[in-house]
């Protein structure tokens, strides 16, 4: 039997400055996770997959990322995730620092 | 060292245009990522895990303080004030911003520095000792021809198109600092007869299929070089794999067909290619001879060093740590440490690439090298001087006594920064060297390499580190495992697996007990912890390392 599928969201590296954005479900790439539009139907998940790797004047190397749904919406299953929302733990800079200005 | 000709200077000048010219391609969407990735890699820009990243050759780890004062420059203009210097002597820029990228290119060619081969599955930076030209073990400095291997390997037009990257490292020394024995191809300069050539090892490497390098050829004379690097690369490139990423290096390609058959199918695609040289690459390696001949050591009294040795413990214990012997009297090799504890190894601010580069003009004929170990090396000081700069070092953090020394730690970026890591590595390094900081045990540990790489690429060289660290991905969380008994040297060892991984809230208190367990096992102060292991064998070491399997099996 197939394994049930489990949210997911879309997200890249932007073109122009290579930070991790995500999809939102009004066509727009965000900075934060939280505005991500999460997928939970497989069909719909390669769509939205689909129309990610068209704009390839605005993304590079888009992919399915899971999450589970937490207080502040999809939240990161995987540390390799957690990091690119975070950013490096050496220095504050990345995701971190632009959340905290 | 090398001056860029008005050649160098219009083929870099070209090549940035037209990576320029690709880049806007790019933007405005002509070329699509798969058709541009390729020309980016060449070019040294990769995307990571935050960000791009370019990665700056520095050829056989050699600059003047011109060069690192840009290196500087880059680092503060478009990147956060700093700079990563690698395992390949190269310096990483880790949050550059594609539009500002063939700028920096630019900026770099003001001092003849570039970033081509520094990716892609080409030639890379050609590495080579970073005590070339100041140690007395010396056939003969290995830059010249490191330099002539560089001019010939860039933009050459057979190799644009491996099968996979290709690294070539070049000593002239006795001991080898060069790692040459862990490379596709690695060079020793040896004498046969008087004359000087080179023992031509391939097939080394390390990554997911570690192999230590065979001998293809026992002496090769100078003047042949250039042909049989050309055979050994055009066999490599028709014979070599390209069905599997993970077996297209040429070590496998070696280990598959045999060094007799490699070593044959070169020596019958020799002749053609030999005959093809006229003899300019000859006249090329004299003038590099000359252009890399050493600077006039002064004479002087080194009473100012001996005076200060004598009264300050931090000077001693600084110099007895950090220096080197040089082969000119009076005159020492300075190795600066970039792993201040807690530090990120190898990273240098802005700030601190601009006083390296004023004290190697003040006190340092002008020169700097970067090792593979990640530290900046000052290759030539006077003694006289050494308090002077010493005194400088410490007002900005680099005055650190740990060179050879367990927190002298090799790390890849790691999961901080790569887009190809199963784990962390940096903070693990910090932790490891904050700890036994505190334990105020690093001098009485004495020599001892740990290495760590993040993913099984091995950037980190975890394979030839006395122990090494590999950090994996284990069911979603980073597990960290070690290997024992590694060596880098002349008498390259791939280090043996201890056992099961450990978490990353273990890994440090396991180093700890391997540490503390090696101070029990060794006979005297001067076994160091790699004698102690060769001596011993691995099993006292796994048994301080797993104390709950030692008390099962009792």
């Amino acid at each position: 039997m197939a394994r049930p599928f489990t949210p997911k969201v879309v997200t890249a590296n932007a073109l122009l400055e290579g930070d991790v954005i995500y999809q939102t479900a009004d066509d727009r790439w965000s900075r934060t996770l939280s505005e991500a539009e999460v997928l939970r139907d497989e069909a719909l998940a390669k769509q939205r997959l689909d129309f990610a790797a068209q704009q390839a004047g605005e993304v590079v190397g888009a992919y399915l990322a899971e999450v589970k749904i937490g207080a502040n919406g999809p939240e990161p299953t995987h540390f390799r995730e957690e990091f690119r929302l975070t950013g490096p733990s050496n220095y504050f800079h990345g995701k971190q620092a632009e959340t905290a200005s | 060292m090398y001056q860029y000709t008005d050649f160098d200077r219009d083929f870099l000048a070209e090549r940035n245009a037209q990576f320029r010219a690709q880049v806007e391609r790019r933007i405005d969407g002509s070329l699509t990522e798969d058709e541009f990735k390729p020309l980016r890699l060449m070019n040294g820009v990769y995307l990571q895990l935050h960000a791009y990243m370019l990665r700056v050759a520095i050829p056989y780890g050699t600059l003047n303080s011109a060069q690192m004062r840009h290196l500087a420059l880059l680092a503060e203009k478009w990147d956060k004030g700093y700079g990563h210097f690698t395992t390949r002597q190269n310096i990483q820029y880790n949050w550059p911003q594609l539009r500002d990228i063939p700028d920096m290119l630019d900026a770099l060619a003001e001092v003849g520095l570039h970033a081509i081969q520094t990716s892609g599955n080409t030639i890379r930076n050609v590495t080579a000792d970073h005590f070339a030209g100041a140690v007395g073990d010396e056939i003969a400095d290995p830059r010249p021809v490191a330099e002539l291997i560089r001019q010939w390997s860039t933009d050459h037009p057979e190799f644009q198109f491996l099968g996979r990257k290709f690294k070539i490292a070049v000593t002239g020394a006795e001991h080898d600092r060069a790692v040459t024995r862990a490379h596709d191809i690695g060079l020793r300069m040896v004498r046969r007869n008087g004359q000087p050539g080179y023992e031509v090892i391939v097939g080394g490497g390390l990554g997911r299929t570690p192999m230590i390098g065979k001998v293809i050829r026992e002496f090769l004379s100078q003047e042949d070089l250039l042909p049989y690097l050309e055979s050994v690369l055009a066999v490599y490139n028709q014979l070599g794999r390209r069905d599997n990423k993970y077996k297209a290096r040429i070590k496998i390609t070696v280990h598959e067909n045999g060094i007799e058959k490699i070593r044959e199918l070169v020596e019958a695609e020799f002749p053609a290619r030999r005959a093809r040289f006229s003899g300019i690459d000859q006249v090329l390696l004299a003038k590099f001879e000359a252009a890399f001949a050493n600077p006039d050591f002064r004479t002087a009294s080194t009473d100012v060093y001996d005076v200060a040795h004598g009264s300050d413990p931090v000077f001693r214990a600084w110099a007895d740590t950090n220096l080197f012997a040089h082969k000119a009297p009076g005159y020492a090799i300075v190795s600066i440490s970039l792993k201040a504890h807690g530090k990120t190894p190898g990273d240098a601010t802005a700030e601190q690439m601009r006083v390296m580069a004023d004290l190697a003009e003040q006190y340092g004929h002008d020169e700097l090298r970067i090792s593979h170990e990640q530290n900046v090396i000052l290759p030539h000081v006077h003694k006289s001087d050494l308090p002077a700069l010493h005194a400088t070092l410490k007002k900005h953090g680099l005055a650190t006594a740990n060179i050879g020394l367990i927190s002298d730690i090799i790390a890849c970026p790691g999961m901080d920064y790569c887009a190809l890591a199963t784990a962390r590595s940096i903070p693990i390094a910090q932790e490891i060297a904050t700890r036994f900081d505190e334990l105020k045990l690093e001098h009485d540990v004495g020599p001892l390499k740990i290495k760590i790489s993040g993913c099984i690429n091995a950037c980190g060289h975890h394979h030839v580190g006395h122990i090494g660290i590999l950090g994996l991905d284990r069911a979603g969380v980073e597990n960290y495992q070690i290997t024992l008994g590694g060596d880098g040297t002349e008498d390259t060892t791939i280090g043996e697996r201890a056992g099961p991984g450990f978490s990353a809230d273990e890994i440090v208190p396991a180093i700890e007990r391997l540490v503390l367990g090696y101070l029990d096992l060794r006979e005297s102060r001067e076994e160091t912890f790699l004698d102690a292991y060769r001596r011993l064998g691995a099993a006292p070491f796994k048994a301080a390392l797993y104390p709950e399997a030692r008390a099962d099996a009792a």
